[in-house]
Order: structure tokens, then C-alpha cells, then sequence
């Protein structure tokens, strides 16, 4: 059963991958193009056990998933880039007491109500943080239907081993794109310390607090150098992919669905004798810094291409700006990008 | 010479004094909470959510586990707690700005989908820990920081009735106004508590219990005339009552 084929939707493929991973409760609100999501859970969730609420509310979706994450239960909520806005305060206060969860996000296109379609305007959103305080999300960006499954899996252990709010971000083209994947059951599920510090009532022990209010002198600042020294030990699980970049001149920087879109372009762009390649980062933040200024060491260009107007070009510059820097094409947030629009940009850039 | 031992700390309450202000009665309705989870032994399997305002340092005064929760959303908070660990004793604790304003979407919703856990709800009618302001319960005429020539009702609309808004919702099983300004309402108070912490034990659904308390420094009054306003100002207008018992029928 594992292990057989399924044509399914990138949200469906996060869905299951959630359930593989042991989650146990999700806390949802509708909104487009994620609905499929909380959808699916509303069945299965009731099947394994575990238990499923549509909240009043994306801020309240959020606040049953930091009570969950603070009980020590493997939790998800999702959400589209108006309600991950909303969801904000309660990611602020996740990371503030350190607390696991999983916060998934299908961007559209914004700012405000924005539209439907796909974009990757919400980079900043994420990879800042997002609420309010100093504090950062380790956020995935899958391209492909299994990629989104495979790190759904991911997400639930990174919370757990960071205790951090994981943040994996698709765009609509992921979410309701079919396609086939292989669904997979990990061996175990490692919650690392939590019975160190969840809550489940004292039972002869001491009391636990979670919380992220630290009022004496001293203690916030302890709690800032804590977190950030957490957000450092992050550079160990960098993720990215690199193709065709061995013997690029220019290499494209692009994530997610865009960065499957490009690949396609790259490959027609290979067959004609450009050395174009591509970078992939995985993970946003950590951001794949090192392996970026290595290619930049070499003497490569680079264009970032985004589905935005330059969120994550920043980083790329920020990455590569020892050795040099980054041009960059935006697909416009709601328009759906072809591998041919990417044509031009890149001609251009490896004639610059 | 032979000690008796008549009054005594519960066990679940921590030796420490309160950081409130003299006359204020958030220590009392902490006493209250502690009696009843050592008494029903609840304690050990207690998981606190605390709101914002004065009562957030809850956690520093009970021997029990607790999470701490954004501005209003305790409810929504003890709902994932609650469907996480089902076997665990969920309650919150919030004031009248916490819960009757910020948080007015989530304690309607919490209490309408019949979660099985329990509100403490302490209604001064002021913000407190923000030096004073107006609350959504703060009464018609009263003055505060943003109201200082006291509530206009037709410019800031009037005091939020919570317990008989509660009572209203399908979901609610317990719905109840006490007040401690007086030995007999205090006792009554802690009934109420164990009323809606029982209804919780045997599964049976959503307490509420709203408790009218003083606010001397931000009334501007001494501890006495403070109790005394509970009497004279606060109950004519939020009556003391049960508004709704599964068990009785709804009144």
C-alpha cells in the first residue's frame, strides 16, 4: 500500500505526507487555493485517531496549533498567503516559547486579497519571520508533487529537533497541480526531548511553563541569544539542487514551481549550446549561502528569477557579493510563467 | 500545647506573594481555583492557558503545567490543548478586555463547538495591567483612561453582558455570574468553579464562569469602597445567576 503510485494534487501529496509523519491534529480555515488540504483532513484525520478543527478564524486555526505544539503533539495548520498574514501572531508567539508546529502556505498573489493564482510574493513573509520579534522559521520549498511529500515529512522532524515553527511554502501551481508521487512511511519518528518539556499535566513532577514572556533583566535577552544560536545550528541541514551548473557561465537562482519552470527552459537552452544552469535552493531559510558563493568563486553570472517583484534576489546578492552579483526577472504575481517567457531573460543575461 | 490545624494554603497553590495590588481579588479567585483542584485532585493533571493582562503570572502562583497565550486567544489555544490531550484538565483564565474584546471570536466559538474545558472569566470592568483604560465592560459613566468623562454610551456602546451571551450558545453547558465582594458570594464562587471543573471531569461539555471583581487602583478607589462597588454599581447591572446548566435546563 506504501508504496503504491498516486496521481494526486501537491496539496493531497502534503496531506498525506503530514499523516506518514505521524501528525495528529490540524486546525484549519478555507481559503483558496489550500482548501484541499483541510479538506482531506476533515476524513482522515478522524481515521488515525487523531482530530481535526475548522476553526472561527486563521488566528485562531493558529492558536489551536501552538496549544497542540506545546502539549507536545505533532500538529499542521495551512493556510493561503491573506490568512497566513493572520496567522502571524500566533507563529510569533510559537517562536517565541519555542514551540513545534507545522504552518503551510500556498501562496497567492497579494498584496491584499490579491487573486488565486500563483506567485511567490509571501519569500519575505517567511523567510523574515513574518510576525513581529527577532526570530526566523525554518522554511521548505518543494517544486514537485513528491519533493512536497517527501518534506512534509521533514518539517514534522526539524520542529521537533529545533522546537521551531517549520514553515513549508508551495505556490498554487504546486498545490493543485497532479501529478504522480510515491507515498512512503518513515521507519520511526524521533521527537527528540519532548517529554522534557511538552505539557501533559505534572504527574509527581515539577510544573512547566511554556511561554515567551521574559520580564527580568536579562531573561529576554538569554531567550534572543538562545533562539539565534538555534537559527545558526541551521546551516547544517542547508538543502538545495544544483543542475547542469558544473560548467555554467550564468547560473539561474530560482525556487519551487519557477524553479521547475526554468529547469525546463535550461534544458532547451542546453540543447542549443548555452551553458546555463541551475540553483535550487530547498531550503530558503537556512539559506544556501556557502554553496552559492562557491559557484560565484568559480566566476559564474547569476539571474535570479522569481515569481515576484525581488524578494529572494537580496539573498542571492547578499550570498554571491564577495565575488559578484545577481540580475534578476520577476514573473508577475497571478500570471502563469511558460518555460518560454524564461528564453529571453537568460539570453540576455549570459550576453551581458 | 496542642496545635490545630484549621486553614491552610492548598497544596497545589505556591508560597509565594501575589505581584497584584492591595484589594485587588485576582489572589482570592486564584485560592478558589487551587481549593478545587486539590479537592477533586485535578492538579497533576491540570494544564493551565493563561491570557494577557494582570492574571498572565496565573502560572507563577499554581503548581500546575501552563501555556501562555496571545491577547484573547486562550479559548482557541485550550481547544488544541484540549484535542490534543483529551485526557488532560484544560482550563483558562482571562479578564475582561481579553476575553470580552480581542478575544470575543474565539471564546463565542470555543464555547459553540461545546469544548470540553473550562473559562474563568474575571470581569473588573477595566484593562488593568495597561494602567486603566476602557473595557468592553466598563459601565456607563464610569471613568477611565479613554474615557475620562466617563462612558458615553452613544459615542463607545455599552457594557458586554458575557455570561448571558454564553449561556445563549448551543454548545454551553455551564453559564454562570458570581462576584467576590462578600464571604457568601465568594462561597459561591468557588461552587461555580467546581460546578463548571466537574462538568469538564465527567466529559459533559463547556463552563463558563464569570466573576465579578475589584480593580481598586484603576477604580481610583481604597479596597473597601471597591469591594462596596461590586454591591452598589456592578451587580444591578450584571446580575449574579446561573444562566444556563445542562443539568437544571437553561433559565
Amino acid at each position: 500500500m506504501a508504496n503504491e503510485r498516486l496521481f494526486i494534487k501537491g496539496n493531497e501529496a502534503i496531506s498525506r505526507g503530514a499523516l506518514a509523519a505521524g501528525c495528529k491534529c490540524f486546525f484549519g480555515y478555507p481559503i483558496t487555493p489550500q482548501n484541499d488540504i483541510p479538506e482531506f483532513f476533515s476524513e482522515e484525520m478522524l481515521k488515525t485517531g487523531g482530530d481535526f478543527v475548522q476553526a472561527e478564524s486563521e488566528i485562531a486555526a493558529a492558536n489551536m496549533l501552538l496549544g497542540a505544539g506545546a502539549a507536545g503533539i505533532r500538529a499542521m495548520s495551512s493556510s493561503s498567503s491573506p490568512g497566513m498574514s493572520l496567522k502571524q501572531e500566533a507563529i510569533s508567539y510559537m517562536a517565541g516559547s519555542r514551540v513545534p508546529a507545522v504552518l503551510v502556505n500556498i501562496v497567492r498573489g497579494g498584496p491584499g486579497l490579491g487573486d488565486i493564482g500563483p506567485s511567490q510574493g509571501d519569500y519575505y513573509q517567511s523567510t523574515r519571520g513574518g510576525g513581529h520579534g527577532d526570530y526566523r522559521l525554518f522554511v521548505l520549498a518543494p517544486s514537485t508533487a513528491q519533493e512536497a511529500y517527501d518534506l512534509t515529512i521533514k518539517a514534522f522532524d526539524v520542529a521537533f529537533k529545533y522546537r521551531t515553527p517549520v514553515m513549508i511554502q508551495g505556490d498554487a501551481i504546486l498545490g493543485q497541480m497532479k501529478e504522480p508521487i510515491v507515498p512512503w512511511i518513515p521507519e520511526t519518528l524521533n521527537n527528540y526531548d519532548v517529554d522534557t518539556w511538552c505539557l501533559h499535566g505534572t504527574k509527581g513532577r515539577k510544573e512547566r511553563l511554556v511561554k515567551s514572556l521574559f520580564l527580568n533583566d536579562g531573561e529576554l535577552a538569554a531567550q534572543n541569544l538562545s533562539l539565534q544560536a538555534t537559527y545558526d545550528s541551521w546551516t547544517s541541514e542547508v538543502m538545495y539542487e544544483e543542475f547542469e551548473c558544473a560548467d555554467a557561465e550564468l547560473i539561474i537562482v530560482a525556487f519551487g514551481s519557477i524553479a521547475r519552470i526554468t529547469k525546463s527552459t535550461i534544458r532547451t537552452l542546453r540543447a542549443k549550446g548555452h551553458k546555463v544552469g541551475l540553483f535550487r535552493p530547498i531550503t530558503l531559510y537556512p539559506f544556501p549561502n556557502e554553496a552559492l558563493e562557491n559557484l560565484a568563486k568559480q566566476g559564474k553570472k547569476f539571474l535570479t528569477i522569481e515569481h515576484n517583484l525581488g524578494q529572494m534576489v537580496d539573498d542571492v546578492r547578499l550570498a554571491v557579493r564577495r565575488h559578484a552579483d545577481s540580475d534578476f526577472f520577476g514573473f508577475l504575481p497571478g500570471n502563469l510563467p511558460s518555460p518560454i517567457d524564461c528564453e529571453e531573460p537568460i539570453l540576455k543575461a549570459l550576453k551581458a | 500545647m496542642e496545635e490545630k490545624l484549621v486553614f491552610t494554603r492548598p497544596e497545589c497553590v505556591v508560597d509565594r506573594a501575589t505581584h497584584y495590588c492591595p484589594g485587588c481579588q485576582h489572589g482570592v479567585a486564584h485560592r478558589l481555583i487551587g481549593e478545587v483542584l486539590d479537592e477533586m485532585q485535578l492538579a497533576d493533571k491540570s494544564i493551565l492557558v493563561s491570557s494577557i493582562g494582570c492574571s498572565v503570572f496565573l502560572y507563577n502562583y499554581l503548581h500546575i503545567d501552563a501555556v501562555e497565550a496571545p491577547h484573547g486567544r486562550a479559548p482557541a489555544v485550550a481547544t488544541g490543548v484540549k484535542r490534543a490531550r483529551p485526557d488532560n484538565f484544560v482550563f483558562t483564565y482571562q479578564g475582561d478586555g481579553d476575553l470580552a474584546s480581542i478575544g470575543m471570536a474565539e471564546i463565542m466559538h470555543c464555547a459553540n463547538r461545546g469544548e470540553n474545558l473550562s473559562v474563568i472569566f474575571v470581569n473588573n470592568t477595566v484593562y488593568g495591567m495597561t494602567g486603566g483604560q476602557m473595557a468592553p465592560t466598563t459601565l456607563e459613566g464610569q471613568k477611565t483612561t479613554t474615557s475620562p468623562r466617563g462612558r458615553d454610551v452613544l459615542h463607545d456602546g455599552n457594557a458586554i453582558r458575557m455570561a448571558e451571551i454564553i449561556a445563549q450558545l448551543e454548545g454551553t453547558s455551564y453559564s454562570t455570574r458570581v462576584a467576590l465582594d462578600t464571604v457568601l458570594h465568594i462561597k459561591q464562587t468557588k461552587k461555580a468553579i467546581k460546578k463548571a471543573f466537574t462538568l469538564q471531569n465527567e466529559k459533559k461539555g463547556f463552563g463558563f464562569v464569570e466573576i465579578l471583581a475589584t480593580c481598586p487602583t484603576n477604580w481610583k478607589m481604597s479596597s473597601l469602597d471597591a469591594n462596596e462597588r461590586i454591591a452598589k454599581e456592578l451587580i444591578p447591572y450584571f446580575p449574579l445567576g446561573t444562566y444556563k446548566d445542562i443539568e437544571q435546563g437553561a433559565k
